[in-house]
């Protein structure tokens, strides 16, 4: 087991490493950070801009960047002055030693922009998977139990439009009626000051995400059930004369929900991105809507996001494999 | 004669006889294929929808749908405009019309390249395999670590940085943003992973069957045997992923229009005829702004799944109705 897990981390570093080449490439061709840093004073002096990109490495081609970034430049001497000699040692760590660079609005570690964005996107995610995982369960659950009712038909077609479903419609929809028809809840550009203020925000945000995921959830935790239910050991169970919310609930769920795992380990890490259109839609104050505004200005904060992504992405996926194993004694890892 | 033989029990029958005379492939495909109701609705569907987009252009000139009369701004639905007109005085239902064109064809040539993409890589990978099959599932892998949308963001805003301009291009008799070549190309370099995971495996498996021993003991080219010969055998997953693509590759390209860095004014799609109703004021005010171009989007979709879980009924050799 311990072979295998090293052998998985080990499998991983290429695959992190080839997508933060091909990221940084595309941002830092790009992206003119200086312009950012400096745009609320104007157009920096050209003496400025000059100190600035040299200071942060700006001036030089995009793979020495790379490697300024991964590994730090404080091993190097800048000439800031411009005299000739080298005397300031370069001020980046590199992201090995957990340097992720300075966001230009500050500046200030790229860090900081993120732990204030990530509580939300947290909540926001925390608050949609568990009602994903929550009626799906139940949708799906009665819906095997009654395959072809019409409890049964109503959801096999309602999932195939909650999937195809533009999140923007569903989310667009919720706003209109509630926010604009109803007056239930505020509009979204009202501030969020209190914690009365964030929960009402939080409803429509979390329902539109739980919409268009449900659908998906409930179709997949349907068929595995299905699955089970027609496994001998269902029908020993119910000759026994077992209760029948015991055989359902213990018996067939507990088998059918293994593949669940799956698809909830892949899909979690994901959600930390959040939910780009949505918080936009929703002016919810997420690592949606972070990327979105730093993606043309600021290349550390949105390198930093993508990073975190892909790494919660590959711990997860090995996570979600012990898991798998450790739930069903018949998988083995070698 | 025959009429003993069809007055024989059917129990004492020879199984020869009790077959249908052979099917061929497409045809058996196509029985099946029609026993699903939802498929034919959402041929059904596609179809209307083609014509709306393609026909409509009959009734309703380009330059109407870029027209802008300042007299009618943001009025709702009325006989003259039946899908209301947006701030700066479109009428929506033409623009649904030539949005429609762009989005339904910015579907299909994403889902070409995707699909091109995804059967190269997974073939090679899959036939070849050692090193090269490594490196090139640590590729694929690669990509499939970032959520698709942010990677996507990330290409849009490389390709829409002012001094990567394409320049705009002729097609339909209409004069296209050349954003519109850059989505596609992006839409497709950012999904084809799946696909060649399918393609991959499917050849790790048929590449050891005895007809592959056959052509390569026969001195049939690699590429033949790659193309000619194990390639037709992974028709029918390719086919299902490639429908499905079409509509994600449409739901893609209105999530990036949405945000802005999409296919640029003055073309339409529905995607971006979203962003241009996304200002709270209008999103609140002028709804049928947001409704038609989204609803649009939903049919399509909608519809294009109902024929992937068709298709892939039909073609699955594995399932029992006939």
């Amino acid at each position: 087991m311990g072979r295998y897990i090293i052998r998985r981390l080990l499998q991983a570093v290429p695959q992190l490493f080839i997508i933060s080449i091909i990221i940084f490439a595309l941002l830092y061709t790009t992206v003119d950070p200086i312009a950012a840093m400096t745009g609320d004073r104007g157009k920096p002096r050209p003496e400025t801009r000059k100190r600035l990109e040299r200071k942060y490495g700006l001036d030089q081609p995009w793979f020495v960047q790379y490697i300024y970034w991964l590994v730090g430049n404080d091993w190097l001497m800048l000439d800031l002055d411009f005299d000739g000699i080298p005397e300031t040692p370069g001020p980046r760590k590199g992201i090995l030693r957990g340097d992720f660079g300075l966001s230009v609005r500050g500046p200030r570690p790229a860090l900081e922009p993120i732990g204030e964005a990530l509580p939300n996107t947290l909540l926001l995610m925390g608050t949609a998977e568990a009602a994903i995982l929550g009626l799906a369960l139940l949708i799906g659950v009665y819906s095997a139990l009654r395959q072809y009712s019409i409890f049964d038909h109503f959801v096999t077609a309602f999932s195939f439009i909650g999937y195809s479903m533009p999140i923007f419609f569903i989310a667009l929809f919720s706003l209109y009626i509630f926010s604009v028809l109803l007056r239930l809840l505020p509009s979204p550009a009202r501030p969020l000051r209190t914690t009365e203020d964030f929960a009402l925000a939080l409803i429509l945000p979390a329902l539109s995400i739980s919409f268009s995921s449900l659908a998906g959830y409930s179709r997949y935790v349907r068929s595995a059930m299905l699955e089970v239910l027609n496994q001998d050991y269902i029908r020993t169970a119910r000759s026994k004369g077992l209760p029948r919310p015991m055989i359902t609930f213990v018996h067939a769920l507990k088998n059918a929900s293994l593949p669940l795992v799956t698809l909830v380990g892949l899909d979690l890490p994901m959600l930390l991105g959040g939910a780009v259109v949505t918080e936009t839609i929703f002016a919810w104050p997420g690592m949606g809507q972070l990327f979105i505004r730093s993606l043309g200005e600021d290349p550390a904060v949105v390198m930093a996001i993508l990073m975190l992504i892909a790494v919660a992405v590959v711990i997860f996926q090995l996570l979600t494999d012990l898991t798998y194993a450790w739930l069903d004694p018949r998988i083995r890892y070698r | 004669m025959d009429t003993v033989e069809t007055q024989r029990p059917a129990l004492l029958r020879t199984t020869d006889e009790l077959e249908a005379p052979p099917l061929s492939l497409t045809s058996l495909a196509w029985k099946r294929f029609r026993r699903h109701k939802m498929a034919l609705f959402g041929s059904a569907m596609l179809i209307f929808l083609f014509l709306y987009s393609f026909g409509g252009m009959a009734f309703f000139s380009e330059a109407y749908a870029n027209h802008n009369d300042l007299s009618i701004l943001l009025r709702p639905p009325s006989a003259e405009h039946p899908f209301g007109t947006d701030q700066i005085g479109r009428d929506i239902l033409a623009r649904t019309i030539y949005g429609g064109q762009i989005s339904l064809l910015i579907g299909i040539t994403a889902m070409l390249v995707e699909t091109v993409i995804g059967i190269l890589v997974g073939a090679i990978a899959g036939y070849f395999g050692g090193l090269l099959d490594s490196i090139l599932m640590r590729f694929t892998e690669a990509l499939l670590t970032v959520p698709q949308i942010l990677l996507l963001l990330v290409i849009a805003k490389f390709f829409t940085d002012p001094s990567r301009r394409i320049p705009d291009l002729n097609l339909l008799g209409r004069t296209l943003s050349g954003s519109v070549v850059i989505i596609v190309v992006i839409i497709g370099l950012t999904s084809w992973m799946y696909l060649a995971r399918i393609v991959r495996a499917q050849f790790l498996s048929l590449k050891e069957q005895e007809f592959v021993l056959a052509a390569r003991a026969t001195g049939t080219p690699r590429w033949q045997i790659i193309f000619r010969h194990i390639l037709p055998n992974c028709i029918a997953p390719i086919t299902v992923s490639a429908t499905l693509a079409v509509g994600n590759a449409i739901l893609t390209e209105a999530y990036i229009s949405f945000l802005g860095l999409g296919v640029q004014e003055p073309t339409a799609t529905w995607g971006s005829m979203l962003q241009r109703a996304m200002a709270f004021h209008i999103m609140e005010n002028a709804p049928w702004m947001w409704f038609f171009p989204s609803l649009f989007i939903l049919l399509t979709v909608l519809s294009i799944n109902f024929v992937g879980d068709g298709l892939r009924d039909a073609l699955d050799p594995r399932s029992r109705a006939v």
